[in-house]
């Protein structure tokens, strides 16, 4: 196993493999749910119990799951932690349970899910699984409050149901549509883009740089 | 001594494809669109007064404003000059209803510009109409508004419908005469037939576009217009109808031919033009909105690199 920090384990989710705008993985419920900002955060809040508790499951009887049958026992696991989830919420929130309609049952088949169980915590310990559960649940809250926000905003003046925008602004249906989902994750994936892409071009410059510089010296040593 | 000057100054000049250019440049191309465009403006001034010059001014100047802070963001050279954006300006306001929003419509042109155009990459690389991508939008965003209809007149904005959402939910026809000039209710610049007609008369003859996609899309719609009429002429119009009514001629002759958006060879260009009307004359008559010239050019576009693919000519002795 590599050495990477518990901090690290958690922070990676949240940014630099951000479920959303980086790994573009659950991309059903997000386009889906976040007409609104609180159906954003219900939606990330359901899935990332999920992926916590099914993680930890996971990662605990990871060497006794045969190879072969691994995503059965998986998407099992994870669909028991789901019924828990929708019962709960029909049960304490039952609004909420109707805005969302389907999407709740469908976190089983959500891919941040499976995936994280594939890639991470079927290899890893139970610590290091909880926290990249987290970790990623983060990132996809943070993700899915933006993107519900701005569409809040937009097509209804709200946010979490406050009126912000004056009566004079009129709202954009399309951002409550999915045309206006695909259209603000769009424009925000391709703004975070331009960030790593930055980020990148300034690595390589200065590993050029670098490069130039211990030629230059062992050159100038060559010669003297 | 002579193989020198014969390397020098070849018989044969050897160069890259594309080997047959237009006589115009994409500047100057770009300036005769624009002149071919002032008779739909005036017709649009003159029908629905001259205040409406406000829309096409915020629109081509929100759509300049988009191009050159974007271009200033990504740091490329300005290209405002081209005349490509103050296209798209005057395209985006002519296919607005008159009395439009005017933050609406300057909402409309820095979506037109920014997704339509630039996200792409910028002129050439846009593979949908951008002035239909931003009325487009405007449509989903206030659907309301953007279905509000003024009459033509000279003196004050009466609300009413347009010649197509007549024939769609009360069975009346509009008569031929007031389409072909343009005395009835729609967007600016898609009422008047003859002002559509002048800038395109002007354009075929200075071979700005191609006469093949508004042919193309006129008979097919006018043939396959014509079989539902005679079927039942007293449920559908004539076919007449379907060429002055709504924006089919504008589309037909500014949206369709846009050089970017539009297929490369001639016998796509029909494939290209005969589908487009198919869809509006479906959609007119069977679909839920009274007018589809928007969405069917804007669904052909994204058709436009696969009709390419499939009509690309035989290169000079090539086998298949």
């Amino acid at each position: 196993m590599k050495n990477i920090s518990l901090i690290k384990e958690y922070t990676k989710g949240v940014w630099k493999n951000n479920p959303i705008f980086v790994q573009v993985l659950g991309m059903c419920p997000t386009l889906a749910v976040t007409v609104s900002a609180i159906n954003g955060i219900a939606m990330a809040l359901a899935t990332t119990f999920v992926l916590l508790f099914s993680s930890i499951l996971i990662s605990l009887i990871r060497k006794i799951i045969p190879a072969q049958v691994r995503i059965a026992s998986y998407i099992l696991i994870i669909a028991t932690f789901v019924t828990i989830v929708d019962l709960v919420m029909k049960a304490q929130f039952p609004e909420l349970s109707k805005a969302l309609g389907p999407y709740i049952p469908l976190i089983v088949v959500n891919c941040v899910i499976l995936g994280r169980q594939e890639a991470f915590s079927s290899k890893n310990g139970v610590l290091r699984s909880a926290l990249d559960a987290l970790g990623m649940g983060t990132g996809f809250l943070i993700a899915l409050f933006i993107l519900g926000s701005i569409r809040e905003i937009l097509g209804a003046r709200t946010l979490l149901g406050f009126q912000i925008m004056p009566n004079m602004f009129e709202p954009w249906l399309i951002m409550i549509l999915p045309a206006g989902a695909f259209l603000t994750l769009g424009l925000l994936m391709a703004y975070l883009n331009s960030f790593a892409i930055k980020k990148k071009q300034n690595e390589k410059a200065s590993l050029i740089s670098n490069y130039k510089l211990t030629k230059s010296k062992i050159s100038n040593r060559e010669e003297i | 001594m002579s193989e020198t000057i014969s390397i020098i100054s070849p018989k044969l000049e050897i160069a890259r494809s594309p080997h047959v250019h237009s006589k115009w440049s994409t500047k100057q191309a770009m300036w005769l669109v624009i002149i071919a465009l002032i008779p739909t403006i005036i017709s649009s001034l003159l029908f629905f007064g001259i205040s409406q010059f406000s829309i096409i001014a915020t629109s081509v100047s929100f759509a300049m404003l988009t191009e050159a802070i974007i271009k200033n963001v990504r740091k490329q050279p300005i290209s405002i000059d081209d005349g490509s954006v103050i296209i798209t300006g005057i395209l985006l306001a002519l296919i607005l209803p008159p009395n439009f929003s005017l933050v609406s419509t300057a909402i409309g042109a820095v979506v037109a510009v920014g997704i339509g155009k630039e996200v792409f990459g910028g002129l050439g690389f846009n593979i949908f109409n951008p002035a239909l991508v931003g009325r487009a939008f405007l449509q989903a965003a206030f659907p309301v508004s953007i279905t509000t209809w003024t009459e033509p007149s000279f003196t004050d904005a009466v609300s009413s419908a347009t010649p197509l959402s007549l024939m769609k939910f009360d069975n009346k026809f509009e008569s031929i005469n007031n389409l072909f000039v343009g005395n009835v209710g729609g967007s600016l610049g898609e009422t008047s037939a003859i002002a559509i007609l002048i800038g395109a008369i002007f354009l075929l003859a200075t071979g700005v576009i191609n006469y093949r996609v508004p042919l193309a899309m006129i008979l097919s719609a006018f043939i396959f217009g014509g079989i539902f009429w005679l079927i039942d002429p007293s449920h559908f119009t004539n076919p007449l109808f379907h060429l002055l009514a709504g924006g089919f001629l504008f589309g037909a002759i500014f949206m369709a031919t846009d050089w970017v958006t539009s297929p490369l060879y001639s016998k796509g260009m029909w494939i290209y033009g005969i589908a487009i009307s198919i869809l509006v004359i479906l959609i007119r008559l069977f679909g839920g909105l009274p007018e589809g010239v928007m969405y069917s050019i804007l669904l052909l576009n994204g058709f436009v690199p696969l009709i390419n693919k499939y009509t690309k000519p035989q290169i000079f002795g090539e086998v298949k």
